[in-house]
């Protein structure tokens, strides 16, 4: 066998083995927590809020409830923010402002979710409170900080997806008499529209999925939400809050919640992956 | 990424694994983490004072520990919480008393509470402060996780087999419950007596404050004990380690680090 033979069957082993560690992760949460879904039956599982696991409750409607607002209220800041900072950046500025600009907010993808918590736990939280009134920790906080964390995959996945549309397009359609603005709105968005709804959800994955930062501004209280000033729970928090002392049905009902988040997430994900393939 | 670090942890939890070292002897004592911090403190003087010892102290919470003790994963648990019946066959050897203090705002005006009223507070029937005779507005209430062993005490002594209300904010630790408080004048929550610092305010319940002298001789009710389990009397490494936990350095540094001792 030749050099390159060999070469190209060890990097086909390592490949299978992040493909493996991934089946496996998926094997292992099922294998834990279905016995509880299968107990508790599906729909008290998913349609009651009572949470109580160590006294037999095992409802998280509250926590899905929570969950699904507070990634909207992430949309509802991180999308047209990150889509205008992605618009600006890759119609409208200068290229060595670009060069600038691009990676600096990719920086920001690197800063440590812990961080922005801590950042939200210290300043968002107090002006919460002090302004708009409740405990401070709550469902706006917890969106606040999420709409700016999904900031970066929005923009950068929206620049890819604008730069992409063939330069062609634009010449044609100032050619015809359109204004810059008119051939972005009219020409380019359009062309590149597969591409930003695609960063649209993956920015919805990545807050969906979000843990350290969410525990730490929203309160993790079990109620529904009332008003946006309420504490909530997400699924995520639900997971990493009680994961140390669970023990029994209490961890499986942990894992089940964790079903729950993969399901949410694998439909997020084959959505993004269907509308990029449409292209 | 914050699912896929949360699913790794998830399948990495482990049980409790007997260190593997090079000093001679060694020994694992593994439970509570609301010991944990306690028992690290002790394991570290006491290894400084024994080169040979090498002590592994691991969390995993009270319950964990006593199903380690009890098929022979680790030599010493560490619980937070009283031995259920069937766990009696356990030798239980306790080593300090903590208080749980309830706690307000420096600024809150409320220095004393009904044991009553603390339920009434933690079952939702009361939310707001007018009805503690105070200037009205909401309480911001601020419980525990479920599981927590500070949390399974309060349920005990306070709550008579009712459940906490789902409003109540959730924390952690004592450290964020603290941090909360201190940053909220609207704000009530509990956390070890041990440790309440000038930033809040430990609030007497019947009358009778959190003082080391009152948590000591069980006036004050909110105390719990804190345990070492171990599987019979212990012998050797196990048993030089709790008699220098029990003895009065032993003693003294729990003290020293905001607990009450169980012997002079």
């Amino acid at each position: 066998m030749g050099r390159g033979k060999f070469v190209e069957r060890v990097l086909f082993f390592l490949a299978l083995s992040s493909i493996g560690s991934l089946a496996l992760i998926t094997f292992f949460i099922f294998l834990e927590g279905l016995p509880l879904i299968l107990h508790t039956g599906l729909k008290d599982f998913v349609a009651s809020s009572h949470w109580a696991p160590t006294k037999g409750h095992f409802g998280i409607l509250a926590m899905i409830v929570s969950s699904i607002l507070v990634t909207l209220g992430a949309m509802v800041l991180g999308v047209p923010l990150g889509l205008a900072g992605a618009i600006t950046l890759a119609e409208f500025s200068p290229e060595r402002l670009k060069r600038i600009l691009k990676p600096t907010l990719e920086l920001l993808a690197g800063i440590p979710s812990v961080v922005y918590g801590f950042l939200g736990v210290i300043w968002l939280v107090p002006l919460i409170r002090i302004y708009l009134g409740g405990p401070g920790l709550s469902l706006l906080a917890g969106s606040l900080i999420l709409g700016i964390m999904i900031l970066p995959t929005v923009i950068s996945i929206s620049i890819d997806a604008l730069t992409a549309v063939p330069q062609l397009y634009r010449e044609g359609s100032i050619a015809l008499g359109a204004t810059r603005w008119q051939t972005v709105r009219r020409v380019v968005l359009p062309a590149a529209s597969s591409g930003i709804i695609t960063a649209i959800i993956l920015g919805m994955g990545r807050a969906v999925g979000e843990t350290m930062a969410v525990i730490m501004v929203a309160g993790n209280a079990l109620k529904l939400p009332t008003s946006v000033l309420a504490p909530v729970r997400t699924l995520t928090s639900n997971i990493a809050l009680e994961l140390g002392y669970a023990a029994g049905r209490h961890r499986e009902a942990l894992f089940a919640t964790g079903i729950v988040l993969f399901v949410i997430i694998m439909i997020l994900n084959l959505s993004a992956t269907l509308i990029t393939r449409r292209r | 990424m914050g699912l896929v670090g949360g699913l790794i942890f998830l399948a990495a939890l482990g049980g409790c694994q007997p260190g593997k070292t090079g000093a001679q002897h060694s020994l694992v004592v593994a439970g509570s983490t609301s010991v944990q911090p306690f028992a690290e403190k002790l394991a570290e003087i006491y290894m400084q004072q024994h080169p040979q010892m090498r002590i592994d102290v691991q969390g995993g919470g009270s319950s964990a520990g006593i199903y380690a003790v009890s098929n022979g994963a680790c030599d010493l648990g560490a619980s937070s919480r009283e031995l259920v019946p069937a766990e009696k066959h356990l030798l239980e050897i306790p080593i300090a008393y903590d208080g749980i203090a309830v706690i307000v705002h420096p600024s809150n005006p409320l220095t004393n509470l009904r044991l009553e009223d603390l339920r009434a507070l933690f079952t939702g029937k009361i939310t707001d402060w007018r009805s503690l005779g105070l200037p009205p507005h909401s309480i911001h209430l601020i419980t525990r996780e479920e599981g927590s062993g500070t949390r399974e005490a309060f349920e005990s002594m306070v709550m008579a087999q009712q459940e906490i209300t789902p409003a109540a904010l959730v924390q952690d630790s004592n450290g964020s419950v603290r941090e909360i408080v201190a940053g909220d004048p609207h704000s009530l929550g509990y956390i070890s007596a041990g440790l309440v610092d000038h930033r809040v305010k430990a609030v007497a319940i019947d009358g009778i404050t959190p003082s080391r002298d009152n948590i000591k001789t069980h006036a004050y009710k909110l105390v719990r004990r804190f345990l070492l389990v171990a599987r019979m009397t212990p012998g050797g490494p196990a048993k030089e380690f709790v008699d220098f936990v029990l003895s009065a350095p032993g003693q003294s540094l729990l003290e020293a680090e905001g607990l009450v001792g169980m012997v002079e």
